[in-house]
């Protein structure tokens, strides 16, 4: 309970921190949205064939949420936290009582916060600007996707700082990672025209399947909870090889 | 160490300072021996001892975005009795600058900073390394008065640094680190046998006067006088006694013990 309101009151200042640095409110919080408008405004009207003709409108939302959640955990926790490393920031932590775990829980806490508003933020634009649907019945999907992918895309972009060696390294590690995968994931275009061995190495990865099942939740059409079991436990396995990965080699010094 | 003191660890760069105060402070694993840091080993490092602790980094940035107010907010909610906020910000000279950013700070108001984070949880022992290099004279004036003031807290404090003015300044006892061996060990006044070292008086022989002329054995070469002896006041007694006797003077007088400095060298460039 002690560490509870602990990390509650590290979850503060992290708060104040992330949205007082502009270049991660624009590329974390900015970027996605602009994206949603851009690729709605240009595309929205067409008709996706490979999926029962649904509007591409209907298809982005689902798409960039997707993106903004990867955005919001696992790229800004890989980014800011090896920062922090580097600059000894972690390691005055560390000389503090601050148990670990109530200071990562801190972290976590801003990233799920900031993806939990750009869900919000993304699905409202789009049902107001662009009239795609708000999901009803498949709810509990919605619910059930986002926890999975919001924590398995935390414990990856932890993961992530393990083999990053510098501040300076950070970003570009990151994006080196994420954007092909959302390229030949779908979030920009649809893939399914797309050559099957293109396809594979994508579903390698977990960006397309946390895709794959957040467009099922929000697929007006789908019948039930709309939860894809196959795709979440794909997404819940790179989760979990994150969280062991993170747990053994987490640094809190530099490495330099 | 004693409680209360200000203790120095003097050394050269690379003699093996940072890597002894890291682990005193739990951040660095020994490769042999036994440590005891307030009745804990550091290497298991538990919660309550670390609300006894206050550490100053020797590098490192402070969080950015946040202000020097709220940086210390923040470290004050990790210990279950922090000093005041305010307080603390005033006793580290930071009033004026506590809605400031960190990152519009200079370099010694962030150490100043620094110092205030450490002190935030009202620790018995406080460690800091190097807290003064790369600082210009005022600045450094400025850091050694508020280390001094610590002293006035009660607090006990583990000071590592390689300026030797800094340790005659600060320490009530210095240890000095050559190549990973401390080589030496005491006040700075008694350091390296510097109590026990006989002093020297030195003069010029006055105008017609031999060497066999004065009351005591002196060593005279080309006119100057040497004297070397561990009971100073009884000798130069003796011999200002003579000089006003006789009506002489005896130029270019001096007394002296060997410095720090002396004391320092010897002890540091002998080693390998």
């Amino acid at each position: 309970m002690n560490d509870l309101r602990l990390a509650f009151h590290q979850f503060r200042y992290d708060q104040k921190t992330f949205w007082r640095d502009p270049a991660t409110v624009f590329f974390t919080v900015a970027l996605p949205l602009i994206f949603l408008f851009i690729f709605v405004t240009i595309f929205g009207n067409e008709r996706l064939e490979s999926r029962g003709n649904i509007k591409l409108s209907t298809y982005y939302v689902p798409g960039l949420v997707t993106l903004g959640v990867i955005s919001a955990t696992f790229v800004s926790l890989a980014i800011s936290l090896t920062q922090l490393r580097e600059n000894e920031v972690l390691k005055r932590v560390r000389g503090t009582p601050v148990p670990s775990r109530v200071f990562i829980a801190g972290q976590i806490g801003t990233a799920v916060v900031v993806a939990f508003l750009l869900v919000v933020v993304l699905t409202g634009l789009g049902r107001i600007l662009y009239g795609v649907d708000l999901p009803g019945a498949t709810l509990p999907g919605v619910i059930l996707t986002l926890v999975i992918g919001g924590a398995s895309f935390c414990a990856l972009g932890i993961a992530l700082t393990t083999i990053i060696p510098t501040e300076n390294a950070a970003p570009a590690i990151t994006n080196a990672v994420v954007l092909p995968l959302y390229f030949i994931s779908g979030i920009f275009f649809p893939i399914d025209e797309a050559p099957g061995w293109l396809r594979t190495v994508a579903d390698v990865f977990p960006i397309v399947h946390l895709a794959e099942a957040l467009f099922t939740a929000f697929d007006p059409a789908a019948d039930g909870p709309g939860i894809e079991v196959g795709h979440l436990a794909i997404v819940a396995a790179w989760g979990l090889a994150g969280l062991v990965v993170a747990v053994r080699f987490f640094r809190w010094t530099p490495r330099r | 160490m004693r409680a209360g003191e200000i203790f120095a660890f003097l050394g050269p760069n690379g003699a093996g300072k940072t890597t002894t105060v890291e682990i005193l402070e739990g951040y660095r694993d020994r490769d042999a021996g036994e440590v005891s840091v307030l009745g804990v080993d550091p290497a298991a490092p538990t919660r309550a001892w670390r609300e006894r602790i206050g550490i100053v980094l020797q590098s490192g940035k402070l969080r950015p975005h946040l202000t020097v107010r709220e940086s210390v907010e923040l470290f004050a909610g990790y210990y279950p009795a922090p000093r005041p906020v305010d307080e603390t910000i005033e006793l580290v000279g930071l009033t004026e600058q506590r809605d400031s950013r960190t990152e519009r700070l200079s370099g010694g108001q962030q150490r100043r900073l620094d110092v205030a984070l450490a002190l935030i949880g009202d620790p018995e022992l406080l460690f800091l390394d190097e807290p003064t290099t790369g600082f210009d004279p005022s600045a450094r004036r400025n850091a050694w008065s508020l280390i001094a003031g610590l002293r006035q807290l009660g607090k006990t404090v583990f000071l590592t640094t390689h300026y030797m003015d800094e340790a005659q300044e600060l320490a009530d006892r210095v240890a000095i680190i050559a190549a990973g061996q401390i080589v030496a060990e005491g006040a700075p006044s008694e350091l390296g046998g510097r109590g026990a070292a006989p002093c020297e008086i030195r003069f010029r022989l006055p105008e017609g006067a031999q060497a066999d002329d004065l009351p005591l054995q002196v060593a005279v070469t080309d006119g100057r006088a040497l004297l070397r002896t561990h009971d100073p006041i009884p000798a130069l007694n003796a011999l200002t006694s003579w000089a006003l006797a006789q009506g002489v003077d005896l130029p270019g007088l001096e007394v002296e013990r060997p410095s720090l400095e002396d004391v320092y060298l010897d002890l540091t460039e002998a080693r390998p």
